[in-house]
């Protein structure tokens, strides 16, 4: 097995939004490679690029409210060997800018990093405004697109990094809360390459494929289901595109059911990505759990990853559904 | 429209008062929202739900009612908060504000409330929206009058602009838009992040009529808001120059509350301050 967290299912286990791990990887990334620049639209402070314009202040560009120019400008300068990364809240970028990406950036293979934060319903009180549930779906449809979703501060500080050095657009999907940090510094991250994060001593009767913070709960109805006897493996899937496709049907093939859990419209997202892997090589039983193809709304995260059905409890309830649709 | 004499200004005054102490309550007990703009903003909403608006709080979906377009969707406590005071839903519902349930939404949904005429919160839509109210009006031959309240913040959205020069070129008198110029967005001054001035000549040249206004001075924002009635020819644009936090000393001209609620004590102290108003600061009209 990886190495993971040892307080993986403790109480006391380290909390910190993703975000963070976008702002530290920034500043690494422009350590390393003087190339990489920053944009932003009036959230400086909220997606944490405002640790990278402390340091490097002549390659950060304030872009004020102006998501749409802010894709375009960004396309210009990765045309011109530059290493973008444009920052903002996902429902604005890629949300509003939608089309400047598809033509200026991905159309026109322009090496722009897109870094979508506060995304999913754990934004909670500002509301449904602010909580975007389709991004996965629209990057992903995007040809020349790469899609990462890390699942807690320290993988999203590792994706950050290694975005700057994958030739091409990539989009990175973060959260505003704290979140329990389960990976570790030396837990794995290769792009495209998806991780094995539990795996039950008794013979896995449902693979488990979840993406961003919600894979803790994942994990955390994982421990609860081997204890009532139903096997499972959980499957990180941090790259939905290019998805780890050998990977998934190797795991499929031995349990015969999939639930996916992603904090996104079950239209389009992870489990829309995994179904085409599965309808393709291998079909079998799936269930999906994440936004039932409904808006959020103003609340508390957690009370919402409850009401919405992204909590340990509605995971468990999935697979045990799941396991009674295989024949 | 009744006559505007001395006794109603104090009111709406106190109006307004009232309203920001709503404002303090509400984000306290929600625990996240924004301070800065809804307490800035207090003086117009006082004059629109209780004087400037033809509307029925009983009956919001009224066909023939002024509509109010809020464009910055991230001050709707000040909304809410005159809303409830004219009527619209009970007072008490205000401290659900952001909550689980709640029919006050962080940002405001049209379906959850009635009265809001539109959904806002992100920024930059409110006014396209508004010419689209104010078209619907001309087709369908109604009087009614098309209100768009929008931020400086949001003057920076292509957006904008783009409904800007379509209400210019298509003369819609029937729409006044008020930006509420208070000189600050989240990054820090407006003039910094992405400087807005000449703001009166960038709306003139493209076909407005425009005003400025004191936004804490009542009295002169009806006055546009009726000489703004009395312009057939273009759409009018009042720039109320407003103090971020007004009516709260350590709020007040500071952009680092444009996010923020009060904690207990902090709210504690504005109530206070707004409470004892009245006696430091005389009201011209008493
Ligand atoms: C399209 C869009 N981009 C970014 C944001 C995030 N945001 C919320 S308020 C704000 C700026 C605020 O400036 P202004 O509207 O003038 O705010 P205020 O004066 O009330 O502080 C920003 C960038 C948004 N709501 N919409
Ligand atoms: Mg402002």
């Amino acid at each position: 097995m990886i190495k993971l967290s040892e307080k993986i299912f403790k109480d006391d286990i380290g909390q910190e939004p993703t975000r963070n791990g976008y702002g530290y990887g920034l500043v690494a990334a422009g350590e390393e490679n003087s190339n990489v620049v920053v944009l932003c639209a009036d959230l400086t402070e909220s997606t944490r690029s405002h640790w990278f314009a402390e340091k490097f202040p002549e390659r950060f560009i304030e872009m004020g409210i102006g998501e749409q120019s802010m894709a375009a400008v960004a396309a210009g300068l990765g045309i011109s060997g530059k290493i973008p990364f444009i920052s903002s809240y996902a429902t604005f970028s890629p949300g509003r800018n939608w089309e400047q990406i598809r033509t200026t950036i991905a159309y026109n293979d322009s090496n722009v990093k897109i870094a979508g934060h506060h995304s999913g319903i754990s934004v909670g009180p500002d509301g449904a405004t602010h909580q975007a549930i389709e991004d996965i779906a629209t990057m992903r449809a995007m040809p020349n697109m790469t899609v990462i979703v890390p699942c807690d501060a320290v993988e999203a500080e590792k994706a950050t990094i290694a975005a700057a050095k994958i030739w091409g657009p990539v989009y990175l999907r973060f959260t505003r809360e704290k979140t329990p940090v389960f990976t570790d510094k030396e837990t794995p991250f290769v792009p495209g390459k998806a991780e094995i994060f539990y795996q039950s001593k008794s013979l896995p009767e449902v693979l488990i494929i979840g993406a961003g913070p919600v894979l803790h709960n994942a994990l955390l109805a994982a421990r609860d289901l081997e204890e009532d006897g139903i096997g499972v493996i959980v499957l990180n899937n941090h790259t939905i595109k290019p998805i780890d496709e050998r990977k998934i049907i190797e795991l499929a093939k031995k349990t015969n059911a999939v639930v996916t859990v992603e904090e996104h419209n079950i239209i389009g997202g992870l489990g829309g990505a995994v179904a085409e892997v599965l309808a393709n090589h291998y079909p079998i039983p799936m269930e999906f759990v994440g936004m039932q193809d409904t808006f959020g709304e103003s609340g508390e995260p957690e009370e919402l990853i409850k009401k919405y059905g992204m909590d340990a409890k509605s995971i468990k309830e999935a697979v045990r559904k799941v396991v009674k649709r295989k024949k | 429209m009744e006559i505007l004499h001395e006794k109603k200004l104090k009111e709406l005054e106190e109006m307004a008062n009232t309203i920001r102490q709503d404002i303090i309550k509400m984000l306290e007990q929600a625990g996240s929202g924004h301070s800065a703009g809804p307490l800035g903003m207090a003086d117009i909403f006082a004059a629109f739900y209780f004087y400037i608006l033809n509307h029925n709080p009983k009956e919001p979906n009224w066909q023939g009612r002024d509509r109010l377009i809020l464009s910055n969707g991230h001050i709707c406590p000040v909304r809410y908060a005159a809303m409830a005071r004219a009527g619209y839903f009970p007072v008490k519902e205000l401290k659900t504000l952001r909550k689980l349930g709640s029919q006050l939404q962080g940002h405001p949904h049209r379906r959850h409330l009635p009265g809001v005429e539109t959904t806002s919160g992100p920024l930059g839509s409110g006014l396209s929206q508004s010419i689209g109210m104010a078209l619907a009006a001309k087709l369908d031959g109604r009087k009614y009058r098309v209100y768009c309240l929008m931020s400086d913040g949001e003057q920076d959205c292509g957006n904008t602009w783009e409904a800007v020069m379509f209400a210019g070129k298509n003369r819609l008198s029937n729409i006044t838009a008020v930006i509420d110029r208070n000189n600050i967005q989240i990054d820090g001054f407006t003039e910094d992040i992405m400087p807005l001035e000449p703001l009166r000549d960038k709306y003139e040249s493209f076909g407005w009529h425009v005003l400025e206004v004191d936004g804490h001075n009542i009295e002169a924002f009806i006055d546009a808001i009726n000489e703004a009635k009395a312009v057939f020819e273009k759409p009018t644009v009042i720039i109320a120059h407003t103090i971020p936090g007004k009516g709260v000393s350590f709020m007040e001209f500071d952009y680092l509350w444009h996010g923020k609620p009060p904690a207990k004590e902090e709210a504690k102290k504005a109530l206070n301050e707004l409470r004892t108003l009245g006696g430091k600061i005389k009201s011209e009209h008493e």
